[in-house]
């Protein structure tokens, strides 16, 4: 086994730590606790294992723990704060959207980056469409998600 | 008063910050994990497997085969047991087996230190085969000398029934008859959380499984069968769960992990499947094929339905039969005037089993209804709309399989508050300059009805326990199972409605532990806020008799004029006027040294009535004749499911659904080798389920009934919303084109034949 030294920043924190080279990010991340970091096809299909990586939504199952090193790293536990819910996953839960939850952490990082990106612009449910294109949702339909993303970015 | 409002769900915040912990999300030390040998072949015997270099690999430490488990047939599927030996699942696999009836069938298994070891040595593993002729038409497995799945024969089951008058009689009286074949595809659930169950020992005595299960009290008298250990040293508990659809109605590891652990010493041992292995290795929905034949009188009045349906229930029974008998009989309260004789017919087959999915039948009946039913109309020279006015059922008709008036029928209103929300009457002047050239635009509707439960076909029973905490909160357990649909939710706020007790105040606690959880069979058959809710009304009754005895007990207020508001007990007429706290009075319960005691609430009730529930489906459609193409502008589904719980939750329900069926009429459907058995498509790249880009705005209404038999006027949700969107889609395109599809789902391949046959391209 040939392990590697990385340090990253998570949640706003430092972390150094040795990792196995063949160790998804995934893996790196649900070892480390951070379980809002699910598994639902380990190959980049559906999403629901999304940790943002500078700021942009990634598959953390497909991307390498190795090439975390020196980079930002986002999971849904680090946006709320001291009992305080962050705007997206307040409006997540107003809007209906969480129901089994196994795609929520996933869904709300990718919606937490296009709030980011897009803020203060013009949207509409074609373009929310196509950059929450990556997250998969078997039980709402995405209707409810839609409206979450949209009340987020009326707000913004 | 709770009930009604669209409360936030009691478990939003912990998954929208990711602390909800799910099966995979419990470690124990020591942990070893499972992975099986799969077959490579769709049907035949195990010669020879080799084991050797598999075992030889550090880090594996078992490897079982079919010979090392116990000969104990059972059955998977998720039904209470039945005191009526007809009503059982076929008992008909091994924990693993020699003879493989489906490509992915269970050979052996093996345990290692690691996941990726289990894996890696599971394909070490070298199984020569004695193949058997693949099974998978009607034709060929029914052939006289075709192989025998099963030793009972590849007949799972046969029924057929008759109702509303005499058939030929029927069929003599109606001066429009038409007939057609249709057929559904094999499809998947996909929830998005995997099969997952671990199983370990604290002792000798007792085995312990934690599992994503729709169904913990069931699974652990599954458990106890395949294993022949008593079940009452079984303990199976349910965290949260990352959607089920029906396919965790099943226990498709759950027997495994047990097993597992008895062999390795204790030792905790995991079973989780990969996606692949979900979507062909688990369970799926039954795929059907038909016939239909329905007749109307010269004025479009509906005279008889007669249906004959093919059920493929794949390579091992599962719920098997039953699928097509619910199917059958649900779908029967929607024209319940016309004469209904529906035959079926459930066969095994070489290919992925088929189990419980939302719907259970019924979407693939009612395509077959609804498509006839539009076929008539046209015959007819109605419209679909009006013909379906004039047919279905109202309140008062009587349910033609159990004699009883149908107390609450909201179809028909269903249907006229769809007609206005998709404007039905103008787009239908509009369109009819709009069927021809490439872009076409049509309009579809279909009806459905459906059960609140499983009886009197099953037992259906509920249980929940309330304690007055010291704080004058409340703490519910129900056997009920939260899956994601809700249940908990609406649970607290009917616990709120009828004790006065303030939402807030009450906590239901989520995890199921068959320990300590009271029983109930579990999350199907949309029974939970219906069956589980008149347990939950029940209990909450004692519950507030109990805290208001009490307070009259110490304040000397007498019960009549006293009750629960909020977090205080207050005067009935004077309500600004406490008499005293809920908190106070639970101190005083459980501390004062003379009186009192823990005040607490058990209910175990079973139902005996069924509700049916109602609903439609409008859709507004561009079909791109060219590329085959369909394009929803608008779709509605309306629901009769009584009075409303929660509208947000229902409303997400409803959605949830849609897009399933919408998945299933367009894109969805598990492509399987006719020769070989070989799954094409068992990752959700080439499985064509609806992404955010696939779907259209999904918008729905309700037309509450208020069903007298429910607690709370409620009647079931959950599954329905999938039954309509289909052959509603069907219809639209028929009508937007003039091509008549008889198949889902209505890929570009399949329209692209439809399209060539009618000479539209
Ligand atoms: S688990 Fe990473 S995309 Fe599915
Ligand atoms: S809420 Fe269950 S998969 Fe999205």
């Amino acid at each position: 086994m040939i392990t590697r030294e990385i340090s990253f920043i998570l949640n706003g924190s430092e972390m150094c730590i040795d990792v196995d080279v063949r160790m998804s990010l995934l893996d790196v991340l649900r070892n480390e606790g951070f379980n809002s970091i699910k598994q639902g096809c380990g190959v980049g299909e559906c999403g629901a294992c999304t940790a943002l990586v500078d700021g942009v939504p990634y598959d953390t199952c497909v991307y390498l723990a190795v090439w975390a090193d020196g980079k930002e790293i986002r999971t849904v536990e680090g946006e709320s704060r001291n009992g305080e819910l962050s705007k997206v996953q307040r409006a997540y839960i107003d809007a209906g959207a969480v129901q089994c939850g196994y795609c929520t952490p996933g869904f709300i990082m990718t919606t937490t980056a296009f709030v980011e990106k897009h803020k203060g612009k013009d949207i509409d449910r074609e373009l929310i469409r196509k950059e929450h294109a990556g997250n998969l949702c078997r039980c709402t339909g995405y209707e409810m998600i839609i409206c979450a993303v949209e009340s987020c970015m009326k707000d913004s | 008063m709770a009930v009604g409002k669209s409360v936030e769900r009691l478990d939003a915040v912990a998954k929208a910050t990711g602390r909800a912990r799910y099966t995979e999300d419990f470690t124990l030390s020591g942990m070893k994990h499972a992975v099986y040998v799969r077959s490579t072949i769709a049907h035949g015997i195990v010669t020879g497997i080799n084991t050797e270099k598999a075992g030889a690999l550090p880090g594996v430490r078992a490897i079982f085969t079919y010979e090392d488990v116990p000969d104990i047939r059972f059955s998977t599927a998720g039904h209470p047991y039945s005191d009526d030996p007809s009503h059982r699942d076929p008992y008909d696999r091994h924990l693993l087996t020699k003879h493989v009836r489906f490509e992915g069938d269970e050979i052996a298994i093996v345990v290692a230190d690691s996941e990726l070891i289990a894996r890696k040595a599971a394909k070490l593993v070298e199984v020569t085969y004695d193949e058997l002729a693949v099974l998978n038409t009607p034709e060929n497995i029914l052939a006289e000398n075709a192989p025998q799945i099963h030793p009972e024969g590849n007949l799972t089951g046969e029924h057929e029934f008759s109702v509303g008058g005499d058939m030929s009689e029927a069929v003599k009286a109606s001066a429009h008859l038409t007939e057609s074949s249709y057929k559904t595809a094999m499809v998947q659930h996909c929830h998005l959380e995997n099969q997952i169950a671990y199983g370990y020992m604290d002792d000798n005595d007792n085995i312990v499984v934690v599992s994503s299960t729709q169904i913990p009290h069931i699974a652990r008298r599954i458990i106890s069968e395949a294993l022949s250990f008593p079940i009452g040293r079984i303990k199976v508990i349910k965290p949260y769960i990352g959607g089920g659809f029906g396919a965790k109605q099943d226990v498709v590891v759950e027997p495994m992990a047990a097993w597992l652990t008895l062999k390795m010493d204790g030792a905790p041992v995991q079973v989780n499947l990969t996606r692949e292995e979900s979507l062909s290795c688990s369970r799926t929905r039954h795929p059907f094929i038909g016939h239909a034949k329905g007749g109307a009188d010269k004025d479009g009045t509906l005279r008889f339905l007669d249906l004959d349906a093919v059920s493929l229930t794949g390579a091992y029974a599962s719920h098997g039969h039953a699928i097509a008998q619910a199917g059958g009989a649900k779908a029967c309260t929607m024209y319940p005037r016309a004469v209904i004789r529906y035959h079926a017919r459930t066969l095994y087959s070489n290919m992925p089993t088929a189990g419980a999915m939302r719907g259970y039948g019924t979407p693939q009946v009612v395509f077959f209804v609804e498509n006839i039913i539009e076929e008539l109309a046209r015959k007819s020279g109605t419209d679909p709309l009006e013909f379906r006015l004039k047919n279905v059922g109202i309140t008062g008709d009587i349910n033609p399989l159990n004699n009883k008036p149908i107390l609450t029928h909201g179809l028909k209103e269903c249907l006229e508050k769809g007609r206005e929300l998709i404007k039905w009457d103008e787009k239908q002047k509009l369109y009819k300059n709009k069927k021809s050239g490439n872009i076409r635009s049509g309009l579809g509707v279909a009806c459905f009805s459906y059960a609140s439960g499983t009886y009197p076909v099953l037992v259906e029973g509920a249980s929940v326990r309330m304690v007055l905490n010291q704080d004058g909160s409340v703490h519910i357990q129900a056997g009920a199972t939260e899956i994601g649909q809700g249940s908990d939710t609406v649970f607290a706020q009917m616990t709120s409605e009828t004790t006065g007790i303030s939402f807030e105040k009450v906590k239901v606690i989520s995890t199921q532990d068959t320990d300590f959880s009271p029983f109930d069979t579990g999350a199907y058959a949309s029974r939970q806020t219906y069956v589980g809710g008149q347990a939950v009304y029940k209990a909450a009754v004692e519950l507030k008799e109990k805290i208001l005895k009490y307070a009259e007990l110490i304040t000397g207020q007498t019960i009549d004029r006293i009750i629960i508001a909020g977090d205080k007990v207050v005067l009935k007429e004077k309500p600004e006027v406490t008499v005293i706290t809920m908190r106070d009075l639970a101190v005083d319960a459980y501390y004062h040294k003379d009186r009192g005691g823990q005040i607490t609430a058990e209910v175990s009730y079973k139902t005996r009535t069924n509700a049916p529930s109602f609903g439609c489906t409008f859709v507004d459609i561009d079909v791109d004749v060219k590329l085959c193409k369909v394009y929803i502008k608008e779709i509605y589904n309306i629901h009769d499911a009584g009075k409303i719980i929660n509208p947000l939750l229902a409303e997400g329900q409803v959605h949830g659904g849609m897009s399933m069926s919408i998945g299933a009429a367009l894109s969805e459907e598990l492509l399987i080798d006719d020769k070989t058995g070989r799954v094409y498509n068992n990752n959700l790249l080439d499985y064509k389920l609806p992404t955010i880009m696939d779907m259209p705005d999904l918008k729905c209404a309700f037309v509450e009934t208020d069903e007298p038999t429910a607690s709370y006027g409620n009647k079931s949700l959950g599954e329905p919303p999938v039954i309509s969107p289909a052959p509603a889609l069907r219809n639209a395109v028929w009508d937007a084109t003039g091509a008549k599809p008889d198949e889902i789902p209505m890929s570009p391949k399949y329209l692209f034949k439809v399209f060539k046959k009618s000479g539209i391209i």
